[in-house]
């Protein structure tokens, strides 16, 4: 750990000013899980349309980041978020702001494929009927299932179970049942990582599809997958220096340039597999 | 361990690969290893036979005591008084299943309602881990315990046997088993189908009705129903609540007769042919625990 957060953060602000459509902007101050400083002062601007990547060893708070782009974290009641998350100039953490319907606009999709126990109609459907969709439901659902890549494999059996699939197609069919709804934003928390090479990469190939409608931030433990979908990549990383394990945003920038030339010793030798 | 050292040695030394016997991979039956196993799996299988002994000689008996009388007037009919012949036990039937399903709209949403509270609201606080003790320990209550218990406060504040007050014992009896089947199921519902409904944007009560209840349904289901089939071969609680009845129902706040407490009384009886109703009874409340039971395993099948 060389650099010094504190350069990072400042680094960060001045030299990496997007120059995209910024949808959100997450300017993390704290994050505390009860007492544990989990993630520190950190600034993550997501442009439009563009694929957001998240890499850096386990425990660097990457995934605590993500979530707090959709409250997700408000689940866990330790949880504790001090900074703010602008979407479209809104803070998400505002006291007004309802946690429930900003996961609308900003959806997720998991690590572990998740498809309810109904059929895989029913679960491509969920999010429309919550909704109070009223239009032709039937072309929502075969829409959807387009999108996510997955309509031609299961286009017979829709009234079968969603778990009935295989991994892979489950990943596709949660990704259907996310973008269902037109979100703005998605949010994918190493959505590969329970996947095969072949699974994989269709989502990867999904990805970079998905990603002239919405917008996408991604965690991926793969530094590959960073290379080949993200356009943005922000580099994590963990400070020990203080007892216990915080993470931080070490830089961000354009993907190759994090790849090829980055700015910070610490994400030279991260990219290079020196460290994970 | 030697044997590969050696091989490694000689090796060396030749420059030559060794021969090596291969190893018998054919069964010995007669070695001990296989005995010890073909004994142990006889054992299993013979006591497994005798546990089922009792069982199908209880239903044997019943068909032979019981199937002789079993025939429309024993389903119908009133009981029949001391030396008169003929007779049935309708309005028993109609009085454990009027009692029994009284017991089920009591207990059940009671008790779906305490096992949302238990496994989704709040698990882990101090009102959820006494319930839950409270639900494991009335599980074992000696039901006559809950006869005595809903006589004190319906029997006598009403001043009249009733099914009312039978139906009340049975779904104390009942609540316990219906609590814990539904915090099991709604806990079975894995973790990331919850996180998935609240990713979507559904809040709280939208992830326990559209996700949680429907997941765990079949559970749910599969305990109401033994709930079900307990109750309605249980007597003790009938005992001091319902009481018996020679007529068919024509109210809830009147002493009711009931399958459990009519086996009870005319087994006990010198007469034949109340004694040959006794087993006919005995024979159609196994019946309806049958069914309830065959029931909560086709509802209890998982659908997707």
């Amino acid at each position: 750990m060389n650099a010094t957060p504190e350069m990072s953060a400042a680094g960060v602000a001045s030299a990496n000013a997007p120059t995209g459509n910024i949808v959100m902007d997450c300017q993390i101050d704290k994050v505390f899980y009860g007492d544990f400083l989990a993630v520190r002062a950190s600034t993550v601007p997501i442009e439009k349309n563009k694929i957001t990547g998240f890499i850096g060893p386990s425990g660097c708070g990457k995934s605590t980041v993500l979530r707090s782009l959709n409250r997700m974290n408000d689940l866990i009641p330790i949880f504790r978020f001090e900074g703010k998350v602008t979407y479209h100039g809104q803070d998400i953490y505002d006291k007004k702001v309802d946690p429930v319907v900003v996961r609308r606009y900003i959806g997720m999709v998991f690590q572990q494929p998740n498809p309810f126990a109904m059929s895989i109609y029913d679960n491509v459907a969920f999010g429309l009927r919550l909704n109070g969709f009223k239009g032709d439901m039937d072309e929502r659902v075969e829409k959807a299932l387009k999108g996510a890549a997955c309509w031609n494999e299961v286009k017979d059996k829709l009234k079968n179970s969603g778990l009935s699939l295989s991994g892979g197609q489950q990943q596709r069919l949660c990704i259907a049942r996310a973008i269902a709804t037109e979100p703005d934003v998605l949010l994918m928390d190493e959505p590969c990582s329970a996947l095969d090479p072949i699974a994989t990469r269709r989502v990867e190939e999904l990805m970079l599809e998905l990603k002239e409608k919405y917008t996408i931030a991604l965690v991926t433990h793969n530094m590959q997958q960073a290379t080949r979908v993200a356009d943005t990549t922000a580099f994590f990383g963990v400070d020990i220096s203080q007892g216990s394990r915080t993470g931080y945003l070490v830089e961000m920038g354009p993907t190759q340039q994090i790849f090829e030339n980055p700015r910070e010793k610490l994400t030279g030798e991260y990219v290079r597999g020196e460290f994970s | 361990m030697s044997v590969p050292e050696l091989t490694v040695e000689l090796n060396n030394r030749n420059l030559e690969p060794v021969q090596r016997r291969l190893p018998n991979l054919n069964r010995a039956p007669f070695e001990i290893r296989a005995l010890k196993s073909g004994f142990l799996t006889a054992i299993t299988w013979i006591v497994a036979l005798l546990a089922s002994v009792p069982l199908l000689s209880v239903i044997y008996m019943l068909i032979m005591q019981g199937g002789a009388r079993l025939d429309w007037e024993a389903l119908t009919a009133l009981p029949p008084s001391a030396f008169e012949q003929g007779g049935g036990f309708g309005n028993a039937i109609i009085g454990t299943l009027v009692m029994v399903g009284l017991a089920t709209v009591i207990s059940v949403p009671i008790g779906i309602l305490a096992a949302i509270y238990l496994a989704i609201l709040d698990p882990d606080s101090k009102l959820a881990h006494s319930v839950r003790f409270l639900a494991k320990a009335l599980t074992g209550f000696p039901s006559i315990l809950a006869g005595v218990f809903v006589y004190a406060v319906l029997v006598v504040t009403m001043k009249t046997y009733s099914a009312l007050a039978g139906g009340v014992a049975l779904a104390v009896l009942m609540l316990p088993t219906v609590v814990l089947a539904a915090e099991q199921a709604m806990m079975m519902v894995p973790k990331k189908m919850k996180d998935a409904a609240f990713g979507m944007g559904c809040t709280r009560a939208q992830v326990i009705l559209k996700v949680v209840l429907p997941t765990g349904a079949p559970g749910i289901l599969t305990g109401i129903m033994l709930a079900i089939a307990g109750a309605a071969g249980n007597s003790a609680p009938l005992l001091f609540t319902a009481l018996f009845s020679g007529y068919y129902l024509t109210s809830l706040t009147e002493p009711t007769a009931s399958l459990a407490i009519l086996i009870f009384n005319f087994s006990g009886m010198p007469y034949d042919n109340q004694l040959e109703l006794a087993w006919a009874a005995s024979l159609v409340l196994v019946l309806v625990v049958l069914v309830f039971n065959i029931l909560a395993r086709i509802i209890g099948r998982q659908k997707y």
